[in-house]
């Protein structure tokens, strides 16, 4: 049923935002389409009249109660991010964001 | 570019359909997903634990007083609410968004299929269906650092604070809105409104529209007529007080007409709205922008809402604004149009307790109606942020009631109250403002203005009474006001005819 | 006999008989791993201070007369993708590297609570995806048995620590059979507990309806004893079975006697036959007569979605990975990748994600983004929850049939090293015994039922009912005595010794 063409799959990688050489690219269209192929056997047997299963057990309503908790140190959260300026993580520029 | 088409020549040549969706933040303790205490002011990143971080390997856990409040705002909506529903991700990577997908609700949302009321400025009631009610969660902000100084490694960039990340929200969607035509602006704005006093009555948000705890994106299409199929829709996003609710209505409606006059298609778009010029601008068009890859989300678990829980919180629903309104115009005995006037003043509460605190609905609506609602905007200031409380108005009432002041003093009062010097009592006391109760100063006084207006004394003496106001204005004169004209024409009567 | 070689049990009791220290104990497994991990390398990181340092004070704790959980001291070493604050954690991946977590994952803090030094972390496939441990990023894990071969994945840094006895417990993940089928190819214990019983706060997240982390050890009770101290509800996993686990170490204790009067074993139908490499099918055989000898029942059972497993499988994981990834984005942590040109927030996140990212996750993020992206999500992501369904009724038929479920844990034993590596496909069908149990969430073990024909070990698997992992370890426990008393000795004595070289 499927054909994972190899501008659909960069078109995908480009959702997914993740960087693609020509090689990979090449390699990956190729190895994801034999995939793809295998696992579309799931729609012979996924009749209307089956529900789907998102859960592996059939639990309901769980909530926590509106109790604030100590906060994450904030010193140690910095201490591992790329950048960071005046207790914010500094990010490169966002396209499209107002200055 | 095409141009803005008059919005009284749009309307007329076009029929606007409308859509609104509106976010409100909750005013629960902690986030929708974690324990992070949700408050303001902190300093960035200090509200943030592992899971609002989105840290590898954090989990969401549900906060139930965030579901509590999304029942009682559907409920309120009319709405039903869900035997059972779930969240799902909301697949997107932008930097606010700490794990590159908002948990939302998708097809299955908390509350669905209910209606609300909604007063206009004329009286009129207009009805808005509401599609759904659906809790998510906040983004961070980002600050954009531009500049010459506002760079790393040469390039610019931009600083993320998360405190504001897994805030619980509900979003109100509603239907289209059709049958507005030229109200469509008025509708929106009132619609809004309706929706912020609702939270607020409900104390499920503070709702306080310049802090952004309420924000509407706005949905507008235009068609030939109202039998038309539906236009293509802009969605302007982030439209943050009512009055701007209104006026981008009304642009992008003259907008839309200008483009469709020039014979072009309107592009489905978001766009954003400026507050200063008062227009709408194209936002950047995202290839990817319509391809969430919503699948339930599999670290949560559904809720099935208990409907003996629903039926709780339905019975514990406070008096909603409609209703209350209703209530106290028949108590008050307002007519239909100065109770509109004091809605749309922001005055219910005011007058309620200045009611509460003696005064007679019609004084109290005198006062914050007339030399209230005066002053606040001269001072260009809303009623409530007058520095008076309407217990103090309260108490102004009951000194003209009791007759220690009359009305122009009473204004005087008011304006000592106004000034910071103190309650009504204190004012009348230290300015000496009291009414002349004595006869006999008002006796002397009299006498005086019949020797120094001899003729008129003459004709009142011949049963001419048509001047006495001549003489009572000279007694009030020389008592400063603080006489009781009554008083003073018996007095007057009693010494010509006795 | 070297500490090393004792099970985590004995260690126990001689800690609690203060007959050594757990400092002692840390020390001996330390000087193990500097003996052995050169060529096994199964660690990533060794926390040798840290391991000391919580040894010594559980040490002085016992000293003090302070009552302690049955397994303080005794030393475990503890996958990457289990969040550990203030040791790196990377998961396996370039993208992670040099990441200190600020916190601690809830079965840490479990460990750390009842006193059981950290050892370190040990390698896996990166992000938990793969079969081999090939897929990590920091190289390769060599198999005990033959240092040549695969130690199994995604967890072969755990099981194969374990089996050349660099440490005496692991803590393992099973998304798919990561915990069960390298302990099979390791001939080590390995159980997936149920779905919901032990808490995922702390661990990476591969896919969050599949993910169970559990006990990998040399004995059947020494898994039984580190299950219970790591099970059990937690608040901050809105999946976490919120009851009592079943008595695990007394179902083990039971087990041991040898006695399975009246237990119900049901044998897969669709696990076995093709694809099965005869050893591995004889040895299972040889278990079940033995099983059968100890008063089992032996019923054969069909589960005829299980077929449909792997397919459904390689929808369900990729698409919930897919988005669990997504925040490996360079932003917040971790690497950050910046283009030359015009470095955008989206160019560095695509930039960081395609440079940090292996092979295998790309594979699968890419897959599970097209499984979920419009258009394509009824017929792949919104079937394969279907199969789900169907599989899920497959249990619970054949449950109704047997007590446990038994099978070969893994087709076939440990592959060479790169012999799989360029076939995705190939190596997905290592799991093709293992993935139905996460499908459904029931638990499952698998212990070491011999070696086959290629002198490697085979794994033996049982499944269970949801919440009833007791089970798993009575049947697992009478079935390691019954092997031990033919073998004459735990199977791991037949494993060629390693060569000392520091």
């Amino acid at each position: 049923m499927s054909t994972l063409s190899r501008d659909e799959v960069a078109r995908v990688a480009g959702l997914a935002r993740i960087d693609l050489t020509p090689a990979e690219l090449d390699r990956l269209a190729g190895e994801l389409d034999v995939i793809v192929e295998s696992v579309a056997r799931v729609s012979e047997i996924a009749t209307p009249d089956v529900p789907a299963t998102s859960h592996p057990l059939p639990l309901t309503n769980v909530f926590r109660p509106d109790v604030p908790v100590e906060p994450v140190d904030r010193a140690l959260v910095l201490a591992s991010a790329p950048e960071h300026i005046d207790g914010k993580f500094a990010v490169p520029q966002i396209l499209g964001e107002d200055a | 570019m095409s141009t803005l088409v008059d919005y009284d020549d749009a309307v007329a040549r076009y029929d606007t359909v409308i859509g609104i969706e509106v976010h409100v933040e909750l005013g629960t303790k902690t986030k929708m997903f974690d324990g992070a205490p949700a408050g303001f002011g902190e300093e960035p990143n200090t509200s943030v634990t592992p899971v609002s971080l989105g840290l590898p390997g954090s989990l969401p856990v549900v906060n139930g007083v965030a579901v509590e409040y999304a029942i009682r705002i559907g409920l309120a909506l009319n709405c039903s609410i869900a035997e059972t529903c779930r969240f799902a991700r909301k697949n997107y990577f932008y930097p606010d968004v700490p794990k590159n997908f908002q948990t939302s609700q998708y097809d299955e949302p908390i509350a669905y299929e209910g209606w609300v009321d909604v007063e206009l400025d004329d009286g009129s009631i207009f009805r808005v269906e509401i599609e759904r009610a659906h809790m998510e969660e906040d983004a961070g902000k980002n600050t954009h650092i531009g500049g010459s100084d506002g760079r790393i490694h040469g390039a610019e960039y931009s600083l993320v604070d998360y405190n504001r990340a897994g805030i619980p929200l509900v979003e109100i969607v509603t239907k289209p809105i059709t049958g507005a035509g030229a109200r469509a602006p008025e509708v929106a704005r009132a619609y809004v409104q309706t929706l912020r006093d609702l939270f607020r009555a409900l104390e499920v948000s503070e709702a306080r529209m310049e802090r952004g705890n309420v924000r509407a994106d706005v949905n507008v299409s235009i068609r030939p007529t109202p039998e038309s199929p539906l236009g293509t829709r802009t969605e302007t996003k982030n439209v943050n007080s009512f009055r701007s609710v209104e006026r981008a209505v009304r642009y992008e409606v003259s907008r839309q007409a200008g483009v469709l006059d020039d014979g072009i298609a309107i592009i489905q778009e978001t766009r954003h709205w400026h507050e200063d010029t008062g227009t709408t601008a194209s936002g950047r068009v995202k290839s990817d922008a319509e391809d969430y890859r919503y699948f339930p989300e599999p670290d949560l678990v559904p809720i099935a809402p208990d409907r003996a829980w629903v039926e709780e919180i339905r019975a514990s629903l406070p008096e909603l604004p409609a209703a209350r309104r209703r209530r106290l115009q028949g108590e008050w005995q307002y007519a239909d149009a100065e109770m509109r006037d004091v809605v749309n003043a922001g005055a219910v509460e005011l007058i309620e307790t200045t009611i509460a605190a003696g005064a007679s609905p019609a004084a109290a609506r005198k006062w914050w109606m007339g030399e209230l609602a005066r002053t606040a905007k001269q001072q260009e200031v809303e009623l409530a942020e007058l520095p008076v409380t309407p217990t103090q108005i309260g108490q102004l009432q009951k000194l003209v009631d009791d007759g220690r002041i009359n009305d122009k003093l009473a204004r005087q009062v008011l304006e000592g109250v106004l000034a910071g010097e103190g309650d009504p009592e204190t004012v009348l006391v230290a300015r000496g403002l009291e009414v002349v109760s004595d006869d006999g100063p008002l006796l002397e006084a009299i006498d005086a203005a019949l020797a120094a207006q001899p003729d008129i004394a003459e004709k009142i003496r011949s049963g001419n009474l048509g001047p006495v106001g001549a003489i009572i204005g000279a007694v009030m004169k020389a008592t400063r006001g603080q006489a009781d004209a009554g008083r003073v024409r018996e007095l007057l009567l009693e010494r010509i005819q006795g | 006999m070297s500490l090393t070689r004792l099970s985590a049990a004995v260690l126990a009791e001689k800690l609690a008989a203060k007959e050594v220290s757990s400092v002692e104990v840390t020390q001996a497994h330390l000087d193990r791993i500097a003996d052995v991990d050169g060529a096994v390398h199964a660690f990533l990181q060794v926390s040798s201070d840290a391991a000391l340092a919580a040894a010594a004070d559980v040490d002085a704790r016992r000293t003090s007369g302070e009552s302690l959980h049955a397994l303080a001291g005794v030393p475990i070493a503890v996958k990457d993708v289990v969040v550990t604050k203030g040791l790196e954690t990377t998961a396996g991946s370039k993208i992670l590297e040099g990441w200190i977590p600020p916190y601690d994952a809830t079965l840490v803090e479990k460990l750390k609570a009842a006193g059981l030094p950290i050892l370190g972390k040990t390698n896996m496939d990166e992000f938990a995806m793969g079969s081999s441990t090939e897929h990590s990023a920091y190289g390769n894990t060599h198999n005990p048995w033959d240092l040549d071969r695969i130690p199994g994945g995604s967890g072969g840094g755990s099981a194969a620590a374990v089996a050349a006895y660099e440490a005496p417990l692991a803590i393992g993940t099973d998304t798919g059979g990561s915990i069960r089928q390298p302990a099979a190819v390791t001939g080590t214990v390995g159980v997936k507990p149920t779905y919901g019983g032990v808490s995922r706060y702390g661990l990476i997240a591969l896919a969050s309806s599949l993910d169970q982390a559990g006990p990998v050890t040399r004995t059947v009770l020494d898994s039984a004893l580190l299950h219970e101290l790591i099970g059990g509800h937690d608040p901050r996993d809105s999946t976490s079975i919120d009851e009592p686990l079943s008595p695990l170490v007394a179902a083990a204790r039971q087990g041991a006697n040898g006695d399975l009067t009246g237990v119900r074993v049901g044998v897969i139908r669709e696990l076995q036959g093709e694809g099965y490499q005869p050893g591995v099918l004889a040895r299972f055989e040889e278990s079940l007569e033995l099983l059968r000898n100890a008063g089992a029942q032996i019923v054969e059972v069909s589960c005829p979605h299980f077929t449909y497993a792997l397919a459904a499988y390689y929808l369900i994981l990729p698409a919930e990975a897919s988005s669990n990834l997504a925040k490996f984005d360079g932003m917040r942590f971790g690497l950050r990748v910046v283009p030359e040109d015009n470095p955008t927030a989206e160019r560095v996140m695509s930039a960081t994600r395609g440079q940090g990212f292996g092979d295998e996750v790309k594979r699968r993020i890419i897959l599970g983004t097209y499984a979920l992206s419009a258009g394509y999500y009824d017929a792949y992501y919104g079937s394969a929850q279907k199969v789900r369904t169907l599989i899920q009724r497959d249990f619970t038929a054949a449950f109704e049939q047997a007590d446990v479920l038994v099978s070969p844990t893994a087709p076939t034993t440990a592959f060479k090293l790169g012999e799989k590596l360029d076939d995705p496909l190939a190596m997905y069908l290592n799991d093709v015994a293992t993935i139905p149990a996460n499908l459904a969430g029931v638990p499952g073990l698998s212990l070491p039922s011999g070696l086959s024909d290629d002198g490697l070990p085979v794994g033996f698997q049982v499944l269970a009912p949801a919440k009833a992992d007791d089970r798993l370890y009575r049947v697992g426990a009478a079935l390691e005595a019954l092997l031990e008393k033919e073998w004459g000795g735990p199977l791991l004595l037949k494993a060629p010794e390693l060569e000392v070289g520091r």
